[in-house]
């Protein structure tokens, strides 16, 4: 099991916000990514998607997803993988925590994702929690992760990790 | 004056960060999740709506029924 962190890259939100956050040219020289994400938008929602594209490529992703907020759960399958936010309806300054894995990113079989999200709110009832398992069917290395949002909020930040044995 | 969609790109080879305005294939890939998403919450929002609702109508069945308060939230929890 591969268990050595490296942070490769940080992106932050600037006062202007980002509709995209891109990591490219990541190096091969590990064997799993993992992306640590504390994010909110500037959409008027108590939740927000962030969508997780692989290698600018839009097709092939499927997944399953289970999200609870309030007393409702939903859960299903999908053509695309997000990490699910804050929105902007939500009480002022709280950031979302999200946390993306892709083992074997090198690989030339199919690659999987997991992800797992949360949402703090000081307003009870207010906060979401979940988690995907996805798939996208290309056989293609991982060279490039975009997180693409309505907009983060300023101070949003993404880090991505390769994680190797050594 | 219309909004200017940003990209960050971080080369994580070089390190080198550039930030650029969205393209115009990635504003169309992004209004489409958008549209999708807004779909999405309506519809979550109308469950929640109606389980609240039907939350509501049985407790004051229960409630007509005799039962106290505590009673009948123990039963609809």
């Amino acid at each position: 099991m591969a268990n050595t962190f490296a942070a490769i890259a940080t992106a932050t939100a600037g006062s202007g916000g980002l509709a995209s956050i891109q990591f490219t040219s990541i190096p091969n020289t590990y064997t799993d990514l993992c992306i640590k994400l504390s994010a909110r938008t500037t959409n008027a929602y108590f939740r927000d998607s962030v969508e997780i594209r692989f290698n600018s490529v839009n097709a092939n992703l499927a997944c399953t997803f289970i999200i609870g907020q309030t007393s409702t759960v939903s859960a299903g399958p999908a053509s695309v993988v997000t990490v699910e936010v804050e929105g902007n309806t939500n009480n002022a300054n709280l950031f979302s925590i999200g946390d993306i894995y892709i083992p074997s990113y090198r690989s030339s079989n199919y690659k999987n994702v997991s992800v797992t999200y949360g949402s703090p709110n000081t307003t009870s009832g207010s906060n979401a929690i979940g988690m995907t398992s996805g798939i996208w069917s290309d056989t293609s290395a991982i060279t490039s992760i975009i997180l693409t949002s309505a907009s983060f909020m300023q101070y949003s930040t993404a880090t991505l990790y390769g994680i190797k044995n050594t | 004056m219309s909004e200017i969609l940003t990209a960050i790109e971080v080369n994580c080879t070089t390190g080198e960060v550039t930030e650029r305005p969205l393209t115009s294939e990635e504003i169309t890939q992004r209004e489409a999740t958008a549209a999708e998403f807004a779909i999405k919450e309506a519809e979550r929002q109308a469950i929640a709506e109606a389980e609240a609702e039907a939350k509501a109508s049985g407790l004051a069945k229960l409630l007509a029924l005799g039962l106290t308060e505590a009673e009948a939230n123990a039963l609809i929890k």
